[in-house]
């Protein structure tokens, strides 16, 4: 056996000597090549050093490649971060979408029944600490509340284990479009000054009509407690045997929902939602029941402008509290990444390009607000940066 | 082949050669997935993180190794300003293999990320959260990455240089990575 190792360490040895001299012996003939071309045969080596140039050339013109230089129709997460700012100007210090928010803090109580479907610590029946944030689907963090129609929900839930499980929902029931490329589009449409912009865009777009459908006719309500909010994208949930579940989720509110007509919110108070909800929390705790639906096999999951059929199995697995809530400047939430592709062992991203897409958005306005937070200034000194 | 030079150890001819191809996908996949929104952004993170983290490990052995075993005297006919570059990019080199990874990582802690190198296995923050802080962390990490990669096209072309030009057996010194022995003559 040693023998033969010994053996088999020659032939390497003999192969490897072979190889370098090819290789010296090649770029040596390269170089007599370049070097008759160029008509320099003697000192200095012009061809070697022609070589040494295309070499370096190369690889940075590689490099540049990789990084898109060359690319202007690339979507990079800084187009379509920059394809968000409203004719009035970016909100600096804030997010570059949903701009305008409020913290709160709470707690998820897992009952236990999550962990049929995922082997996520989360979904062990118990209480783990969440900070959230209320928030309104608009790059102006001065929008009047009721000129918003879309409402979300981030939450961070953190584990004993170290894991984080943190989610960015909204209020619509399907998505508005069905990839990155037609939502950059759909922001182009909309901030565009040509007045058919957007028929244009939902001609060209017909899964758009769901949504807009839904920002038409359905129900506004003057509460963040009454909302619904929905996962839309779905993922993947990995239980213990190994076995994957394509899922999606929703927060039921536990509040009565009452619809209030936009007429009637426009009436209200430019920031009615945050002091409603604060107010809200201060006098009791709100509630949202945690539901995850399961596709079946040949549901799409790529696609969160299509709603799984309502009787797909839905699991109650937990409620969060919001039990606290804290101005946004110098909140708890402030500082977090509402990331959707934060997700603990057990928990996976789905086809659905959507989360990817966001999360390299959300890191960039994130580099962004941050190095702006001089725009945004704390109210508190030595306030908890 | 004018000259005969020691060579790096084994060990030092190995982790340079793995390293430089680390460190050079790492670069790759930092300015591919900070210019994409696809889902091979998710991939190319989920990659950067415990590779730069593999980096870090791999250079704080292979400066370990270079403080024992020193490296081979560069010739005594170099000029004395290539001589200086060469020390001066070598100093740099180990400061960004070492400072890059750790850069990194302070900027995901100050971000409050969780460091995330495998499914369930997470490093833990080695600064605060602070919104100042990974402005400059985040900075230094990007523009940094820009200078590792100018200083390795320089690496390179100066390896090539005295390969190819000087003939003077440096480059020997630290190519082959496996074999023990004697490289042959090449001519």
């Amino acid at each position: 056996m040693l023998a033969w190792l010994c053996r088999m360490r020659q032939h390497y040895l003999a192969l490897n000597n072979l190889l370098l001299n090819n290789i010296l012996k090649t770029l040596r003939c390269l170089i007599v090549g370049l070097e008759v071309c160029m008509a320099a045969s003697h000192k200095p080596p012009l061809g070697s050093l022609a070589l040494i140039a295309i070499v370096i050339g190369l690889g940075a013109a590689i490099f540049a490649y990789t990084a898109g230089w060359f690319s202007p129709q690339r979507l990079t997460p800084d187009r379509l971060v920059a394809a968000f700012a409203p004719p009035t100007g970016v909100a600096l210090g804030h997010r570059r979408n949903h701009a305008k928010g409020i913290c709160f803090t709470g707690v998820f109580e897992a009952n236990g029944a999550g962990s049929e479907l995922s082997q996520a610590r989360v979904f062990a029946r118990g209480q783990y600490p969440v900070v959230g944030r209320f928030n309104l689907g608009t790059a102006d963090a001065d929008a009047p509340d009721a000129t918003v129609r879309v409402r979300g929900l981030g939450i961070q839930i953190s584990t004993p284990d170290g894991q984080q499980w943190r989610s960015a929902m909204i209020n619509a029931p399907v998505f508005a479009v069905s990839t990155p490329q037609a939502f950059y589009e759909l922001l182009r449409a909309s901030h565009s000054k040509d007045p058919d912009a957007m028929k244009a865009f939902a001609a060209a777009h017909p899964e758009f009509a769901k949504f807009g459908d839904w920002a038409k006719n359905g129900p506004w309500t003057g509460s963040y407690a009454e909302e619904r909010y929905n996962s839309l994208n779905s993922f993947v949930f990995v239980d213990g045997s190994g076995a994957k579940h394509a899922v999606r989720w929703s927060l039921l509110p536990v509040a009565q929902l009452v619809a209030v007509s936009a007429d009637e919110l426009a009436k209200r108070g430019p920031d009615f939602l945050e002091q409603e909800i604060t107010q809200r929390v201060a006098s009791e705790p709100q509630r949202w029941t945690m539901v995850v639906t399961v596709a079946n096999p040949g549901d799409p999951t790529a696609d969160p402008t299509v709603a799984w059929p309502a009787d797909r199995r839905s699991i109650e697995i937990g409620a969060l509290t919001a039990q606290q809530v804290q101005a946004e400047r110098d909140g708890p939430c402030r500082d977090i990444n509402f990331d959707p592709t934060v997700l603990p062992s057990g928990m996976r991203t789905s086809d659905d390009p959507f989360p990817a897409a966001r999360s390299s958005v959300y890191a960039k306005s994130y580099d962004l607000r941050t190095a702006e937070a001089k725009d945004y200034p704390r109210s508190v000194t030595g306030a908890k940066p | 082949m004018t000259s005969r030079h020691e060579r790096f150890t084994g060990w030092q001819r190995l982790l340079h050669w793995v390293m430089a191809a680390c460190i050079l996908a790492m670069l790759f996949i930092g300015v591919g997935m900070v210019s994409t929104v696809k889902p091979l952004y998710l991939t190319l993170v989920s990659i950067h993180k415990p590779l730069g983290i593999a980096i870090l490990v791999l250079a704080v052995v292979r400066l370990a190794l270079r403080l024992r075993y020193g490296a081979p005297s560069l010739p005594a006919d170099l000029p004395e300003p290539m001589k200086l570059a060469a020390e001066g990019s070598h100093y740099a080199l180990y400061a960004l293999m070492i400072g890059m990874p750790l850069i990194g990582w302070g900027m995901l802690s100050a971000a409050a990320y969780p460091v995330v190198l495998f499914r369930g296995w997470h490093l833990p923050a080695i600064l605060r959260q602070s919104d100042s802080l990974h402005t400059l962390l985040w900075d230094a990490h990007f523009y940094l990455a820009f200078v590792f990669f100018a200083l390795i096209l320089l690496h390179v072309a100066a390896a090539l240089f005295h390969a190819l030009v000087r003939r003077d057996g440096v480059f020997e010194t630290m190519a082959s990575v496996f074999t023990g022995g004697e490289v042959a003559p090449a001519e």
